[in-house]
């Protein structure tokens, strides 16, 4: 657990942890990794580690935080745990990884990390071109901006010459690029390594704006000493459809993280909750939840888990529903609607294979 | 060939390679050489296997493709739709700036401090060995990112400086010191070689002015020596010196029409002149300050390597003590000073690396970090980045080797 206790805005150390990785990385790949093909069967490095290596975000609250007593808690931290829960029976064998926008790649390409649940936004070059496998959408996002209610902005439209705070190595630098050249107007950037180092400088004015993805903004925006001098702009510039991901190539440990994530959606399309899935599984008249918790069928077996893999994980997490409420929802200071990303059957995208 | 080699004339058996001291070394080098052949043959085939297991391979296309992201200080015209090229090539720009300033300031900062430790004032001594002591016991890193903290929470935003009686105003309502960085007036000239807009040609004309004048002064002071030499008098060449530095430069600048342009709020931020970037003038800064420290002891090392002898007998030959210092213990320091200087400008270019701690667009951050990163291409931009830093630091030993064989002790 001692990785869990440490601060989240070391952001000083982490640059030279940063470049120190990826110049070991190099250095490590040019050595020729003579151990081969060890990276096939993640599954079986998990179990027999009997820990699950996550990479989560450096401290983003409400997604992947350390709380007051060190240990990780948020929206893609109960998808880690899930995981854990499902493969290791315990949702607390769990070694999270704080990694940045430009570590999180290296890190699961390298091994070093078994899954990475860090708000990244699924894209086709990321996909296709850096070689991993999005295993689903947890959170449909979009890039939005912030700026302080004293500067009387209204639209993003009107920034012309502002500048502007972004995350390094991140699609929203990307998107930011695109927004402003596409509307014909300038700014200038000022990256930034981490969500603590961009809310120190958005709050000094070293930045008129803040951009990166509109839950992460109604996120860092709740832990402000004043959020409502600050307001977030209308415009949506992008999609960011963001998801857990693990290497490509090992399509069985890809298969385990898709459907524990799926379970937790599905849970909650079919109202099981961390409430009542223990009387769920013994009397459902309902096949399909059966055959989730495993009382019927053997969809855990398939995966190469056990009967109650999904039940654990539902029981140790809550639904989907259940964690979004718990940590962003909007009971919590984040307070994030549901959205887009409300269950298909309520107008919203969340919509999971079946499980059969 | 086992009769030709040897010199001997003697038979050569095969054995002789191991026993005979005459071929044993040269037996060794051959065998370790083929081994470390070997060696560097199987980790290459090792790694281009394993990258192409993993379906990687090494391609450089990428460098052709637009980069897609905005640099926020550029030396050269840069855009979002540039190529990785070009980002890279901003990088560079920015790391030889940075390296070029620090290095400027660190000697600065470090002669006067080695001088002053020497000083006789017990205070002066003592506030210098602080500076040294604090300085370089702290990581540079550290001072990076105090330094630039402190700017950003001192110095006011630009928000600061709008309204009828703003909290912060303009110094002599020419400079704006931000913690976004510091706007200066910049000059521009108004009957340049293309006009308004203005064309590099204009400061190349200036360049050209200024070395003219460094080699008509240098003549003027030959001339002056061979006079001296001649007539044991020495004419005075300051006023000669002086008109030859300004009147072609104030000339060439009244027909180009130089004008200043001083920076005004506008908008969000400040605009017009030159903006000088809060990361680059925290890492300029902090690599100043934190090298300074080390280059003082190496200034004080090369002083007091220096014989007080020496010293001694330059006052008995009646020379004043400034002199004594600049003819006699200055030269002799240097040959002390410049070979651990070396290292530390060496330092300098690989220490402003650290440049991405504070968003400054070096050649780590662009190719090594935005690039790297958003191309996926690792291995490629890392080896890039090893071989420009590589290049640069041989070119920096190689220069300042040149000018430590100048300044070495003659030997006739």
């Amino acid at each position: 657990m001692g990785r869990n206790n440490r601060p989240n805005n070391v952001a000083d150390y982490q640059e030279e942890v940063t470049m120190n990785k990826s110049v070991l990385f190099g250095a490590l790949t040019i050595a020729g990794l003579t151990a081969g093909a060890a990276m096939a069967g993640t599954m079986d490095d998990v179990k027999a580690r009997g820990k699950l290596n996550c990479g989560v975000t450096t401290g983003l609250v409400g997604f992947a935080a350390p709380d007051a007593n060190g240990e990780w808690k948020g929206f893609d931290v109960a998808v880690c745990r899930a995981v854990a829960a499902a493969v290791l029976g315990d949702a607390t064998a769990v070694e999270f990884v704080p990694t940045t926008g430009k570590t999180r790649f290296t890190a699961l390409a390298s091994g070093e990390i078994d899954m990475l649940a860090r708000n990244t936004t699924w894209t086709f070059s990321r996909d296709v071109d850096l070689k991993f496998d999005f295993v689903g959408v947890n959170y449909y996002d979009g890039q939005g901006f912030m700026v302080p209610k004293e500067l009387g902005v209204s639209s993003a439209k009107d920034l012309d010459g502002a500048t502007v705070c972004i995350q390094t190595g991140t699609t929203t630098e990307l998107n930011l690029a695109d927004f402003f050249r596409s509307n014909n107007i300038n700014y200038e950037p000022v990256p930034i390594e981490t969500n603590a180092e961009a809310q120190q400088q958005y709050l000094a004015g070293a930045c008129d704006v803040y951009t990166t993805d509109a839950s992460g903004l109604a996120a860092t925006r709740a832990t402000f000493e004043n959020p409502d001098e600050h307001t977030l702009l209308p415009e949506i510039v992008s999609k960011e459809p963001l998801g857990p991901l693990v290497r490509h190539g090992d399509n069985e440990w890809g298969d385990v993280v898709r459907w524990t994530l799926n379970a937790l959606i599905t849970a909650e399309e079919l109202g099981v909750s961390s409430a009542n899935v223990g009387e769920m599984a013994s009397n459902t008249n309902n096949p399909e939840v059966a055959r989730l918790l495993g009382t019927e069928g053997t969809l855990g077996e398939m995966l190469g888990l056990d009967a109650d893999a999904f039940k654990r994980a539902i029981e140790t997490q809550g639904n989907y529903g259940e964690i979004f409420a718990t940590t962003i929802g909007e009971e919590t200071p984040i307070g994030l609607a549901r959205g887009l990303n409300a269950q298909w059957t309520d107008g919203g995208l969340l919509y999971s294979p079946p499980f059969r | 060939m086992s009769t030709t080699t040897d010199p001997q004339g003697g038979t050569f058996r095969l054995s002789m390679l191991l026993n005979d001291t005459r071929y044993r070394s040269l037996t060794m080098q051959v065998i370790a050489a083929v081994v470390l052949a070997l060696a560097i043959g199987y980790l290459y085939s090792n790694l281009v296997t394993n990258l192409r297991a993993a379906g990687l391979n090494i391609s450089y296309a990428f460098l052709g493709n637009p980069a897609g992201y905005d640099i926020n200080q550029t030396l050269i015209d840069y855009s979002s739709q540039s190529t990785n090229l070009r980002a890279a090539v901003v990088g560079i720009l920015n790391t030889l700036l940075v390296a070029f300033l620090a290095c400027v300031t660190a000697t600065i900062f470090g002669v006067i401090a080695g001088v002053l430790r020497l000083s006789n004032n017990w205070l002066v001594s003592k506030l210098m060995a602080v500076y040294v002591e604090i300085f370089r016991n702290i990581p540079v890193l550290i001072w990076i990112v105090i330094i630039f903290t402190i700017m950003i929470a001192v110095l006011p935003g630009p928000r600061a400086f709008r309204g009828d009686d703003p909290e912060s105003r303009m110094l002599l309502d020419l400079f704006a010191f931000t913690n976004r960085g510091v706007y200066i007036p910049g000059p521009y000239f108004t009957r340049g070689i293309g006009g308004e807009e203005g064309s590099i040609l204009n400061w190349l004309m200036v360049i050209g002015v200024l070395i003219a004048s460094l080699f008509a002064t240098r003549a003027v002071t030959a001339r002056a020596n061979a006079t001296q030499a001649a007539t044991g008098v020495r004419p005075n060449t300051l006023w000669t010196n002086l008109a030859i530095w300004f009147v072609p430069l104030i000339a060439l600048l009244f027909v180009l029409g130089l004008t200043w342009e001083v920076p005004a709020l506008k908008g969000f931020n400040f605009s017009g002149g030159i903006k000088v970037g809060g990361p680059l003038i925290a890492l300029w800064f902090a690599l100043s300050i934190y090298t300074g420290a080390f280059i003082a002891e190496n200034v004080r090392a090369g002083i007091q390597a220096v014989s007080k002898g020496q010293t001694e007998a330059a006052g008995a030959l009646g020379l004043r003590p400034n002199r004594i210092m600049s003819l006699v213990v200055l030269p002799q320091a240097l040959r002390v000073i410049i070979p651990p200087l070396i290292s530390q400008y060496l330092n300098i270019t690989k220490n402003s690396s650290l440049a991405i701690a504070v968003g400054y667009a070096d050649i780590t951050a662009t190719l090594g970090g935005i690039t790297l990163n958003q191309t996926g291409r690792a291995i490629e931009c890392v080896l890039l980045l090893m071989l420009f830093y590589l290049v640069i630091s041989l070119l920096i030993s190689a220069f300042m080797n040149v000018y430590n064989n100048a300044m070495k002790l003659k030997e006739r």
